[in-house]
């Protein structure tokens, strides 16, 4: 395939720089990406079937993808819901220091997930500023799934911002007039005509955002407070099986959580295709 | 449905874009708002829309005081001009969607909905399109959905922001003449707003030109061509070229060129024609002495454009002449011909004077 | 103007929210790192800032980043260069490939380079036997921080070029100029906001990863640990002090981050309006 890519960008190549660029390239990709994830495939290689499923099914591991998956989900809606708002309110209205609220959107991309865990942790601990005002309330966040769900949702809440927030920008001023112009209240408009255009984006955003809240790490561990069967996210589980030394257990697991990443990373590229290609007539 | 405009302004920051304007417009009238951008007649369009709110004036639609009236509550239609339609919904959901937002109380049954929208569809010629895409549709049938969009809930008035504007000049065409037939039948009260005089002539009862936030006049086709009130609605409303020179004893000199212009006084004037106002001869009459050289030859349509140069014109004079005429004279480039104008206008006085001597 | 949702009342109530949820979950966290960091006054925040552990852990991420920048930037260049300028089969399997650090999970991504360069590694055999020590140790830190941010450039310069188009470039082979003094001279002025915009993200996250390396750097206090490892030790050991003091320079740069990003978007927004 190689040599055949070579070829054809000789036939029509204008501007210089094809094989240079596409040796570093390769050689990087090669080197830093897929010669450490072929690793992975060769450790798993030496697993038999039966040996890899008695891994990935180890009550405790399956225990912790129920954590890891209703919290990543719980994580995701919540920033499905904040996203859409801020974005919202960051484009279509103007108020004192709006640049300083949406500078801080990206904060949790800035700031280092080691960070934003022990300050989670600390903050909603039982003696913790907000931990203190909840306990009376019979609510504690800290080593529970809420604390997980929480962290998870800290980290990956530029997502939907940063992915509805452009196309919102975008959105003619005709679309709402034209929706007010038929009569219509906020609330339908809104529902008929706004959230249909900013679907897609709210969708890849929100997927995107399950995504890393799935391989979130340093952020949740501090909260999470590692009890067995209960606050043990998926991550972790690998990262102790490594600290044993059992790299097959970790291998295991860490394939569980590659696939999905992966396949969920292609789902949602794939959808968001299909949407615009009907948006922009394709279909029939 | 009469619309009463009464000294309606409106200002942005520092921009002054409507000085105080009146408008009267009659039940089942056409109305074109003409102008070049900047004019103002976007702005009058929305604030009669209820998209923009004026600063100070008052509308009426009929005997209905609509000035705070909400744009959800005014009873208009809009048509945009990029025709805004709801590029996820089908056609049929576009035309249904204003039904569907009327209050519960007030929404007609889904069966009555699903015969207005065919009736709305059927009227547009596009019936067999209810169940496609606004992606999947031509730029003039898009702008037949935006239509019957606009006309599904009944509107007192329907308003259109530069509706042919998008489209290629022979869409253009057609669907101009559709929709004055249209119109016809209907008999709604409308407003357009173009900045294509062609348009605004063609298809508008009467036509208000505007420009800088101003209304120049108000006037049907025929007044407004033939009497322009001022030297911008002359200009804007079609070619124009310009004759400067010393007038004396009523015969206005520039350079080796002379021409008869009765009842102008003395001094240094500018005076105005048509290109259509040109007619061209072998040799000069004792009233017009207008030397000119052929430089560029276009037929267009019923009619060959002609580009004239002389030593007196700062820039050359445009004009058409029939293809009769251009056979006869046997027209080539660098033809030395005389012009002869068959009217003149003259805006430099306090009212606007046709000098149509008979050269 | 007339807008959907633009009722004061609900312009109010919208506003009212978002300022509060961005109070409680953006800025809260922000004040409390600064605030632990300095519970026990300035001077107790100097003594831990100057602690030689903390000292040899600024060292250390100062080294990482300072090798893994210049390497992702050059990757990312080439990378943008490649798919946005030649068509060749393959091209967008190539995209896809460079958006996988972005999907895993970070402890999968230091577990790929422990199974390959650690001891019972692919490689950890013949290096061991060399007598290069890469996991645990820097080498294998730098190494996990490249995998991890090696999208940030080339995902920032991609769909700028790529909206560019190459007539520009074109034009200057007509006119007879070398590759580099095309990329220098034409592409390099047009990129450059996008360019250094990747150099922060890619800093940023260099500076801060902590789940790869904490699974490739084995902690050795003094030798291995990074500044976000240093965090987390210090916190294991309940000297909280220590531990946001840290936290508060990691905080800093952040900030620090944020108001680079929003001086480049303003720039930029300021050129639009001036054209």
């Amino acid at each position: 395939m190689i040599a055949s890519t070579l070829r054809m960008g000789r036939q029509r190549r204008v501007l210089p720089g094809f094989g240079l660029s596409l040796g570093v390239s390769l050689t990087f990709i090669s080197l830093i990406l897929l010669l450490p994830l072929t690793s992975l495939v060769g450790q798993l290689a030496q697993l038999s079937a039966s040996q890899y499923w008695f891994l990935i099914t180890d009550p405790r591991i399956v225990a912790s993808y129920g954590v890891t998956l209703m919290a990543a989900v719980i994580a995701a809606l919540f920033n499905a819901v904040f996203g859409l708002l801020m974005a919202w309110v960051l484009v279509r209205y103007e108020f004192p220091g709006k640049r300083l609220v949406d500078a801080l959107m990206d904060l949790p991309f800035a700031l280092p997930t080691a960070v934003a865990g022990v300050t989670l942790a600390t903050l909603y601990s039982s003696s913790g500023w907000v931990g203190q005002l909840l306990e009376p309330l019979g609510i504690s966040v800290a080593y529970t799934w809420v604390g997980i769900a929480l962290a998870m949702a800290f980290t990956s809440i530029p997502f939907v911002v940063r992915t509805v927030q452009p196309v919102l920008e975008d959105l003619p001023a005709e679309v709402d007039e034209a929706a007010i112009t038929l009569g219509a209240k906020d609330a339908h408009a809104f529902r008929r005509v706004i959230l249909p255009h900013l679907w897609p984006a709210l969708v890849t955003g929100t997927g995107l955002a399950f995504v890393r809240s799935l391989g979130e790490f340093g952020a949740v561990i501090f909260i999470a407070g590692g009890k067995p069967y209960e606050t043990e996210i998926t991550s972790l589980m690998i990262f102790v099986k490594l600290q044993e030394y059992d790299y097959a257990g970790a291998s295991a697991v860490a394939s569980i959580v590659l696939a999905t990443s992966l396949a969920l990373l292609l789902a949602i590229n794939l959808w968001q295709g299909r949407f615009i290609k009907r948006l922009h007539g394709g279909r029939g | 449905m009469s619309i009463r405009i009464a000294q309606i302004d409106k200002t942005y920051g520092r921009t002054r874009a409507l000085e105080p304007i009146d408008l009267d417009i009659h039940d089942g009238e056409l109305i074109g708002l003409l102008g070049p951008s900047g004019s103002g007649k976007t702005t009058l369009l929305r604030i009669v829309a209820g998209l923009e709110q004026a600063d100070g004036g008052t509308i009426h639609f009929g005997e209905r005081d609509v000035t705070h009236v909400h744009v959800r509550e005014r009873r208009i239609g809009f048509v945009f001009q990029h025709y805004a339609l709801f590029r996820h919904m089908s056609v049929f959901d576009n035309v249904a969607f204003g039904l569907h937002a009327l209050p519960r109380a007030q929404r007609p049954s889904s069966g009555e909905i699903r015969t207005r929208v065919m009736q709305l569809l059927e009227m547009v010629k596009l019936s067999d399109f209810a169940a496609r895409y606004p992606a999947q549709l031509s730029g003039g049938q898009q702008q037949r959905v935006a239509l019957a969009r606009a006309l599904a809930l009944k509107p007192d008035v329907l308003l259109l922001d530069e509706p042919f504007g998008a489209l290629d000049a022979k869409v253009r065409q057609e669907l101009r003449r559709w929709l004055r037939h249209l119109h016809e039948e209907l008999h709604f009260t409308s407003l357009f707003v173009t900045h294509d005089q062609e348009e605004a002539l063609e298809l508008s009862d009467r036509v208000v030109v505007m420009s800088n936030g101003r209304v120049e006049q108000i006037a049907t086709p025929d007044v407004l061509y033939r009497q322009p009130a001022n030297r911008f609605v002359f200009e804007f409303l079609g070619e124009v070229n310009r004759l400067e020179g010393d007038v004396e004893d009523e015969l206005l000199t520039c350079g080796n060129a002379r021409v008869a212009v009765p009842e102008v006084g003395d001094g240094r004037h500018e005076l105005l024609l048509r290109p259509h106002e040109i007619r061209l001869a072998e040799h000069a009459n004792d009233r017009a002495h207008l030397p000119v050289t052929v430089t560029a030859i276009v037929p267009v349509g019923a009619e060959v454009r002609l580009e004239l140069e002389a030593d007196w014109l700062g820039e050359p004079w445009q004009a058409a002449v029939s293809h009769a005429d251009f056979d006869r004279l046997a027209i080539t480039r660098g033809k030395r011909l005389f012009a002869i104008p068959s009217q003149l206008h003259r805006f430099d006085t306090a009212r606007p004077q046709t000098l149509a001597p008979s050269f | 103007m007339v807008r959907i949702g633009d009722a004061p009342r609900v312009k109010r109530l919208l506003i009212g929210i978002a300022l509060a949820l961005t109070a409680l979950f953006l800025v809260l966290p922000l004040v409390a790192i600064f605030a632990q960091a300095l519970m026990r006054g300035i001077d107790v925040y100097w003594h831990n800032l100057s602690d030689s552990y903390t000292v040899a852990a600024i060292g250390l991420t100062l080294l990482v980043t300072l090798l893994t920048v210049p390497v992702n930037l050059i990757f990312g260049v080439f990378l943008a260069w490649l798919v946005t300028r030649f068509e060749f089969p393959g091209r967008r399997l190539l995209q896809t490939l460079i958006d996988i650090p972005f999907a895993v999970s970070p402890v999968v991504a230091g577990l790929v380079y422990l199974l390959l360069y650690g001891r019972n590694g692919w490689l950890g055999g013949w290096l061991d036997s060399h007598d290069i020590q890469i996991m645990f140790a820097w080498p294998g830190i730098v190494l996990a921080t490249i995998f991890v941010t090696c999208p940030f450039v080339a995902r920032e310069l991609i769909p700028l070029m790529q909206a560019q188009g190459a007539r520009e470039e074109e034009a200057a082979v007509t006119l007879g100029a070398s590759g580099w003094t095309i990329f220098r001279r034409v592409t390099l002025p047009k990129i450059r906001h996008a360019l250094l915009y990747g150099v922060i993200l890619t800093n940023a996250r260099a500076v801060g990863e902590f789940g790869a390396v904490s699974v490739v750097a084995g902690a050795i206090r003094g030798q291995t640990n990074t500044l976000p490892l240093q965090v987390e030790q210090l916190y294991q050991d309940y000297n909280t002090v220590g531990a946001f003091t840290s936290a508060s320079l990691l905080a800093l740069l952040a900030l620090l981050t944020l108001a680079a990003k929003a001086a480049l978007e303003w720039r930029a927004a300021r050129r639009e309006t001036a054209t």
